[in-house]
């Protein structure tokens, strides 16, 4: 079986996001950019399915702009087999929307016939938590989103998934769209000679008009500015001031 | 104009808090229909008296028990005519259906909305809330998530009619297996009016039991940072932050928590921030309406004892 993991490239999650002057969005000019985490975790789970003999093949693709090939290489030095870049977007700034990235990704699914698909459950950047969603639409797929615990059995797979109050198990048909969640696994590092392998790792690039998908976004962006600040507080010296402040507001 | 909301439903219950401060955000679109899919007879009842609601639609299906996105979607389509905005609270189970009703109508989705500016314009937060973006839609038909921290439950009303739909066909993909639901006495995390929240500087799963006791002296529902579920000290679906859960309760007590920047996406809108935390350059700090430098293995018994 083949698996297919679509990773985006995103603002790495350790850089202070700022908010471009003009309200357009937030300055992506020259901070560091890294692979969504919830995609690495993906790319990790599809490299050990591979490990335990449940996948032959780990095709890794990245819709958005050509820097996202650094994004892809990070894939492959982790295990993938090979890699799609299907370029999108010129300007780093413009980012495909997820109904978009699902078009593109089902057009993908339907050249490159995967039994499965990972992905994150949603990218850290837009935080649409929509595109595995909809991508299982468009193919009719089944879908098993935030995943914690994933089980590959012949023609199904159980998948347990993190909700609110707890866990819930199901079991879907293959072929089946699986987004993961933060516990399924902790992702590993790529060493330097998988770094240097990746190098060599066949990386195909497509265009979005290959695949014949409009990405002109759907929703248009009005303004961006930094959310309200909470006023600063003031610092108590004990518990009993505490107490007598809380006391005080009414809250308890 | 009118809004087809989907109600959470939960083992056939109304999860009424949720789905009051949908309608709430709902209201200001059109008439609200309401969706109970999955629902007990009670539940339709229970929905038909939230304030605002105009009609309730019951969907009695096994395939709809567990709330599975594939039939939950397909039923939300074969009502969609004659509805501009598609709309359920941003709970796990709506996250899990709503984008693919946006894929099947060809539309964008639009999540966690914290304000509606008009009837194509939405404010949703970005970047786990350290940007605030507005957007408009340019798509015939809205389908929305509303992040229901940031809205008032709807009162009670006088009950609405209420109409039996029937189910759409099942896709048939997928099957419930089991629930693992944590059994307990105290509020739901999302609808607390206080949350007692513990991280890494907790310690450990036993030591979690202070921060569970503090709860428990005010009627608190308890939280947790990732680095504390991450640590194992506290289950999953305690978390709180932007890969968790988003609160605004009247009262967050952060024990041991840092503050970092996905921490404070799922806590800044509470009223009151109360921050105990031994490091005083803690950058929860900076948000907490009242700070206490202390050990919280002191602290945090003192408060209990003397609240």
């Amino acid at each position: 079986m083949k698996v297919l993991v679509p990773v985006k490239r995103v603002i790495d999650y350790n850089v202070k996001v700022r908010v471009k002057a003009d309200g357009s969005g937030v300055d992506l000019g020259n901070v560091k950019m890294s692979m969504n985490p919830f995609d690495e975790i993906a790319v990790e789970e599809a490299i050990r399915l591979k490990e335990a003999g449940k996948v032959d093949e780990v095709v890794a693709v990245s819709i958005g702009v050509k820097q996202a090939q650094e994004t892809l290489r990070t894939a492959l030095a982790m295990g993938a087999d090979r890699a799609i870049l299907v370029v999108a977007a010129d300007d780093v700034h413009q980012d495909i929307e997820p109904l978009a990235v699902a078009k593109i990704l089902k057009a993908v699914v339907d050249a490159e016939q995967p039994g499965l698909v990972l992905c994150g459950k949603q990218a850290i950047d837009n935080d649409m938590n929509a595109t595995g969603q909809m991508l299982s639409a468009l193919l009719g797929w089944s879908q098993a989103t935030f995943a914690s615990d994933v089980n590959i059995d012949g023609a199904q797979a159980i998948v347990t998934r993190e909700v609110d109050g707890g866990l819930q198990t199901i079991k879907v048909a293959m072929p089946a769209i699986i987004t993961v969640d933060l516990r399924l696994n902790e992702p590993r590092y790529a060493s330097l000679p998988n770094i240097m392998k990746a190098k060599k790792k066949p990386l195909d690039e497509r265009t979005a008009a290959d695949y014949g998908v409009d990405v002109t976004p759907r929703l248009r962006i009005v303004k961006t500015q930094e959310p309200r600040a909470r006023t600063a507080g003031i610092m108590v010296a004990s518990v009993d001031e505490l107490v007598a402040k809380l006391k005080e507001t009414g809250v308890v | 104009m009118a809004v087809l909301l989907l109600a959470e439903i939960s083992d056939g219950a109304l999860v009424r808090d949720a789905t009051a401060k949908a309608v709430t955000a709902a209201k200001a679109l059109g008439d609200v229909t309401v969706l109970c899919a999955g629902a007990s007879a009670g539940a339709g009842d229970a929905t038909a008296r939230i304030d605002g609601v105009s009609k309730v639609l019951v969907a009695e299906d096994a395939a709809l028990g567990h709330r599975l996105a594939e039939p939950t979607a397909a039923l939300i389509v074969s009502l969609a005519d004659g509805f501009e905005h598609i709309v359920a609270p941003a709970t796990t189970d709506a996250k899990n259906v709503m984008p693919r009703v946006a894929a099947l109508l060809d539309v964008m989705v639009i999540s966690e909305v914290t304000e509606v500016v008009d009837g194509a314009t939405f404010v949703r937060p970005i970047y786990a809330g350290n940007a605030m973006q507005t957007v408009t839609s340019s798509d015939a038909r809205k389908v929305i998530t509303f992040r229901t921290s940031t809205f008032d439950a709807a009162g009670e009303g006088s009950p609405v009619s209420i109409e039996t739909v029937d189910a759409a066909k099942d896709p048939g993909v997928s099957s419930w297996v089991e629930d693992r639901v944590a059994a307990s006495d105290r509020p739901e995390l999302t609808s607390a009016g206080v949350v007692v929240s513990g991280g890494r500087g907790v310690g450990s799963e036993a030591d979690f039991k202070l921060i569970e006791t503090l709860a428990d002296a005010l009627n608190a529902a308890v939280g947790a940072s990732r680095a504390a579920v991450d640590s194992g000290y506290a289950p999953n679906d305690w978390q709180v932050g932007q890969t968790g859960k988003v609160v605004a309760p009247d009262l967050y007590v952060a024990v041991g928590i840092s503050g970092a920047i996905q921490h404070l996406a799922g806590m800044k809108d509470s009223r009151i921030i109360v921050a105990i935390n031994k490091d005083e350059e803690a950058p929860i700090f900076q948000v907490a309406d009242y700070g206490l430098v202390a050990d919280l293995f002191d602290a945090v018994p003192e408060l209990t004892r003397k609240l």
